[in-house]
């Protein structure tokens, strides 16, 4: 044993050497060593090339030069979306995150001990139903696209003998490769195109991946003329403007829920959101929270519906889901009620009319041409004279990130820039990328 | 007894909110009257203040680990260092967008390079993807990555997958999802793999085995390499559920024993706080033939010195959009740094002490199932408790004492059984008072039933109604209309 303390970080591992000793005394042994003899003797103890560890401080400035190393979206004039988007997280959000009765809690596997998570992620459950205009809204997904291929096996489930996924021409193309993968161990494929009669769904996003907000009531009635499913991924902060999937006849929605007061973190971890309807309830994966009663008529909450899960069920469950984004699923809980009924629909009602603002003054910049041509949310395509790709870049060294090059997908022109423009953006930043474009173009 | 906490909806009333908007600087848009909503969507509406206590006062009513001990088998329920929560929220890292030029954003890609390094020499793997976002999701990915890698070689036939008796539930969940049958492999008298068995089950219809080692009832698989040996010989490949990696850290790496692919659950073993639930991250690391399957992009180093995304040649795909839960990479490196490899090793061989010197406190009372050195969590049996008192009166009536239950039912395959893993992080003196605490109630069960039968006592609530959650499913807030 390390005696001087530079290769044991003492402070997460409470056994001083007499405590080890008194332990092994206790077992009869003479070094922890012999509590490892099933393991085969050649394997045993084998040189580990990892440094020493290093002392709090000196790990906080290796992490805090690795930070530095990073442009981050607080510093710069900042248009980039694509999936992931800059919202403003209100205060209260990281003061609930950061009480450790939440953050280092379990699962809530034991009801009682776990009111708190339950009566929080049950809170969750209500108030995305209510933007969602959904019955039955689950705990959450690892993140949107997981929330989008659970929802394709659970409709290869319900539509026994269907064995194609129907792909709106919207949906992200990072989601479809996503859901490739996940469907890769079925025998079901995706196609891109309205339903056939032998489509288990249609999927559509809700803004689609550049922006445009389509007609659901229209696509909910062709999915179920085709007997398919209608499955809508949806904004949930769009929803609090625009009239909800719910309503337009969505079997499921799905959804990513980062907008809701998550951190962009580099991508992830985000929030998968998962809705259905009443009917379907039993066929959902994931987990559920549910309102009941102890013996002496005290409502309580518990995670119900666990018949489908894994551990009871093992290869017959409904997925293999096991840990999911509870702290997320709480962190958009607090965003949802900070923001309140007016506030989030305020909210999505700024991102809407500056997105409409951009879109009108990027339009006006020689040789730019906005190709959204119906109503957007948040995300517009603007049509570059040159690459986008390489006006980016110019812009990006000026600290200004005007937008995504769609090129990096598959089938995207090379002139075509996708604009995100959020609550955070003012119209200074919106008049300054409009001038900065200008100067670029010529 | 605490007294019941409201619902927002309770606690709200019109007008009322935390967050002001800012005004509006543009003029206002048409919004189609087809599109907009006919119906507000009915959020609460609350101050601040009532916002913050009520959830201070939710968050009283749970336990974690910064309240008490959480035994909890299986789980790995270790202390979350606190700077782990300070560097992940580093604006560098935090506000950092995915689509970020990456000459831009080198700090974030060399953070996972070097996290890819350290896993893959801690587990010997020569390459490790730090997409999936869980342990299970990680466990479909190396499940689809054998099934590829068969694929690849014109190897069809390969339907079935083999999982031990002993396994988790997500094991057989993974296995179905990627399209593959499972195969139960019974376990022999001292909790191994029963070799006979599965000798008998390979043939050239195995895509892989599933194998969890140290295993779920907490041994260290006493035949591994013949195991290894048996499955390769029938041209099935290995994958290695890494949930109980806690125990081996620096100690025996799964790839040198010859695991083809295996998981790391960094919520357990690189202590991310469970988050009541998740987040979680699943990182996958193989070798040899399966490396080139592993999903991306992954972190590379060029010639130039510059950090670059890849995707591997062959690679299964995404699994998870952009680069995983970035997030809680960062708090799995930042440990990973501050414990170093001599650090990680101690931790392993303390969590394995402290589960065997609890096991040996309680021996008397709550016998292992099985009479051998444990790993960093040990499987006692309650088939002993006087007549109907069952593990889970046990598991409730700690509630009382202020101790989360250890997992109940689980491993199948033990009766009664009550699954305990202290972790490396709880001192002796807390081993000791658990101990003091179980044969309390070992011996109020004899005394004293209905304490143990109506436990726990001191909660908000009493124990749930489960089967009227079912029955009668409340799935949202009745508050709300």
């Amino acid at each position: 044993m390390n005696e001087n303390n530079r290769g044991w970080n003492m402070s997460y591992n409470p056994h001083t050497a007499e405590d080890r000793q008194k332990m092994l005394e206790t077992l009869g042994l003479s070094s922890v060593k012999e509590l490892f003899a099933d393991i085969p003797e050649a394997y045993r103890y084998p040189e580990v090339n990892i440094p020493e560890g290093l002392s709090e401080m000196e790990v906080k400035n290796r992490l805090s030069s690795l930070a530095g190393a990073n442009q981050n979206s607080e510093e710069g004039l900042w248009f980039l979306g694509g999936g992931i988007y800059r919202h403003y997280i209100p205060s209260v959000v990281d003061a609930v995150l950061s009480r450790g009765e939440f953050f280092t809690a379990y699962t809530p596997y034991q009801p009682e001990v776990s009111q708190g998570t339950l009566q929080a992620l049950f809170e969750f459950q209500t108030m995305v139903a209510e933007l969602y205009g959904m019955d039955v809204v689950n705990a959450s997904h690892y993140d949107g696209a997981a929330s989008m291929a659970e929802a394709a096996l659970m409709a290869l489930r319900c539509k026994p003998g269907r064995q194609t996924i129907y792909l709106d021409d919207n949906i992200h193309p990072e989601y479809k490769e996503v859901m490739r993968t996940y469907l890769s161990g079925t025998k079901a494929h995706l196609k891109e195109g309205l339903p056939g009669e032998d489509g288990a769904c249609f999927i559509t996003a809700y803004p689609g991946f550049t922006g445009e907000i389509k007609d659901l009531k229209a696509l909910s009635g062709l999915a179920h003329d085709a007997g398919a499913l209608f499955i809508v991924h949806a904004d949930p902060l769009a929803c609090s403007l625009l009239e909800s999937p719910g309503a337009c006849g969505a079997d499921i929605v799905t959804g990513e829920g980062q907008p809701l007061g998550i951190p962009m973190s580099y991508g992830g971890p985000t929030l998968g959101l998962f809705a259905t309807t009443k009917k379907l309830i039993r066929k959902m994966p994931g987990r559920v929270v549910g309102q009941t009663m102890d013996a002496s008529g005290r409502a309580g909450c518990v995670l119900t519906f666990s018949a489908r899960e894994q551990h009871i069920r093992r290869e017959k469950a409904t997925s293999n889901i096991c840990s999911n984004q509870g702290l997320l699923a709480l962190a958009a809980a607090v965003y949802m009620a900070a923001m309140g009924k007016q506030g989030i629909k305020e909210t999505a009602r700024l991102i809407y009319d500056k997105g409409a603002y951009a879109a009108s003054v990027l339009d006006k910049v020689p040789g730019f041409q906005v190709k959204t041509s119906g109503p957007f949310f948040r995300e517009f395509v603007l049509s570059c004279p040159r690459p986008a790709r390489d006006i980016a870049h110019e812009l990006e060294l000026k600290g200004i990130f005007p937008g995504l090059a769609l090129d990096r997908f598959e089938g995207f022109p090379e002139s075509d820039l996708l604009v995100c423009v959020t609550e955070m953006n003012s119209k200074n930043d919106i008049d300054s990328l409009a001038a900065a474009l200008g100067e670029v173009s010529k | 007894m605490q007294s019941k906490v409201s619902s927002l909806w309770e606690l709200s009333s019109p007008g009322r909110r935390v967050v002001q908007t800012p005004s509006s600087d543009v003029p206002k848009a048409e919004l189609p009257a087809q599109l907009a909503r006919k119906e507000d969507a009915d959020l609460p509406e609350v101050s601040e203040l009532d916002l913050i206590r009520h959830y201070t006062r939710l968050s009283t009513l749970n336990y974690s680990i910064d309240t008490r001990f959480y035994p909890l088998g299986s789980c790995t329920m270790k202390y979350n260092p606190r700077i782990n929560e300070q560097t992940a929220r580093m604006a560098g890292f935090a506000a950092s967008h995915p689509y970020t030029p990456v000459q831009m954003v080198q700090g974030n890609l060399e953070l996972m390079y070097s996290l890819q390094q350290g896993l893959g020499e801690l587990s010997g793997f020569d390459s490790v993807s730090l997409q999936p976002a869980a342990g299970a999701q990680g466990e479909l990915t190396g499940v689809l990555m054998i099934k590829k890698y068969h694929q690849s070689r014109g190897d069809t036939g390969r339907t079935h997958f083999l999982i031990p008796d002993s396994a988790h539930g997500t094991n057989p969940a993974s296995v179905a999802m990627a399209g593959f049958t499972a195969l139960e492999v019974s376990s022999d008298k001292r909790g191994n793999i029963d070799l006979d068995h599965l000798k008998s089950l390979c043939d050239s219809s195995i895509a892989g085995i599933m194998i969890t080692n140290p295993n779920t009832l907490g041994l260290f698989e006493e035949n591994i390499l013949e195991v290894l040996q048996t499955v390769h010989d029938c041209g099935g490949l290995v994958y290695g559920d890494g949930a109980n990696l806690n125990a081996i850290m620096g100690i025996v790496k799964p790839g040198e024993l010859g695991f083809d692919v295996m998981h790391f659950n960094l919520h357990k073993t690189f202590s991310t706080p469970h988050g009541g639930g998740g987040p979680g991250a699943g990182p996958v690391g193989a070798g040899g033939a399966l490396r080139d399957f592993l999903p991306g992009p992954i972190a590379t180093l060029s010639s130039n010195g510059q950090y670059e995304l890849v995707q591997p040649k062959k690679s299964i795909g995404r699994l998870k959009t952009f680069y995983g839960n970035f997030g809680v990479l960062v708090r799995a490196y930042t440990y990973l740094l501050s414990q170093g490899g001599s650090g990680l090793r101690e931790s392993s061989e303390n969590a394995v002490l402290s589960a065997n010197y609890l096991m040996g406190l309680v021996k008397d009372i709550l016998p292992p199932w099985y009479d051998r050195a444990c790993m960093h969590e040990f499987v006692s049996s309650g088939e002993n408790l006087p007549d109907g008192i069952h593990t889970m009166d046990l598991a409730k009536r700690l509630i009382d004492y202020g101790f989360h239950p250890p997992t109940v039912y689980f491993p199948l395959i033990v009766p009664e059984a009550l699954m305990v893993e202290p972790t490396e992080t709880e001192s002796v003196e807390t081993l000791d008072a658990f101990a003091a605490v179980l044969r309390e109630i070992v011996k109020e069960s004899k005394v004293n039933p209905e304490l143990l039968h109506d436990a726990p006592h001191q909660e908000l609530v009493s124990r749930l109604d489960e089967v009227m959650a079912v029955r009668k499913p409340i799935l949202k807030n009745p508050k709300s209309s």
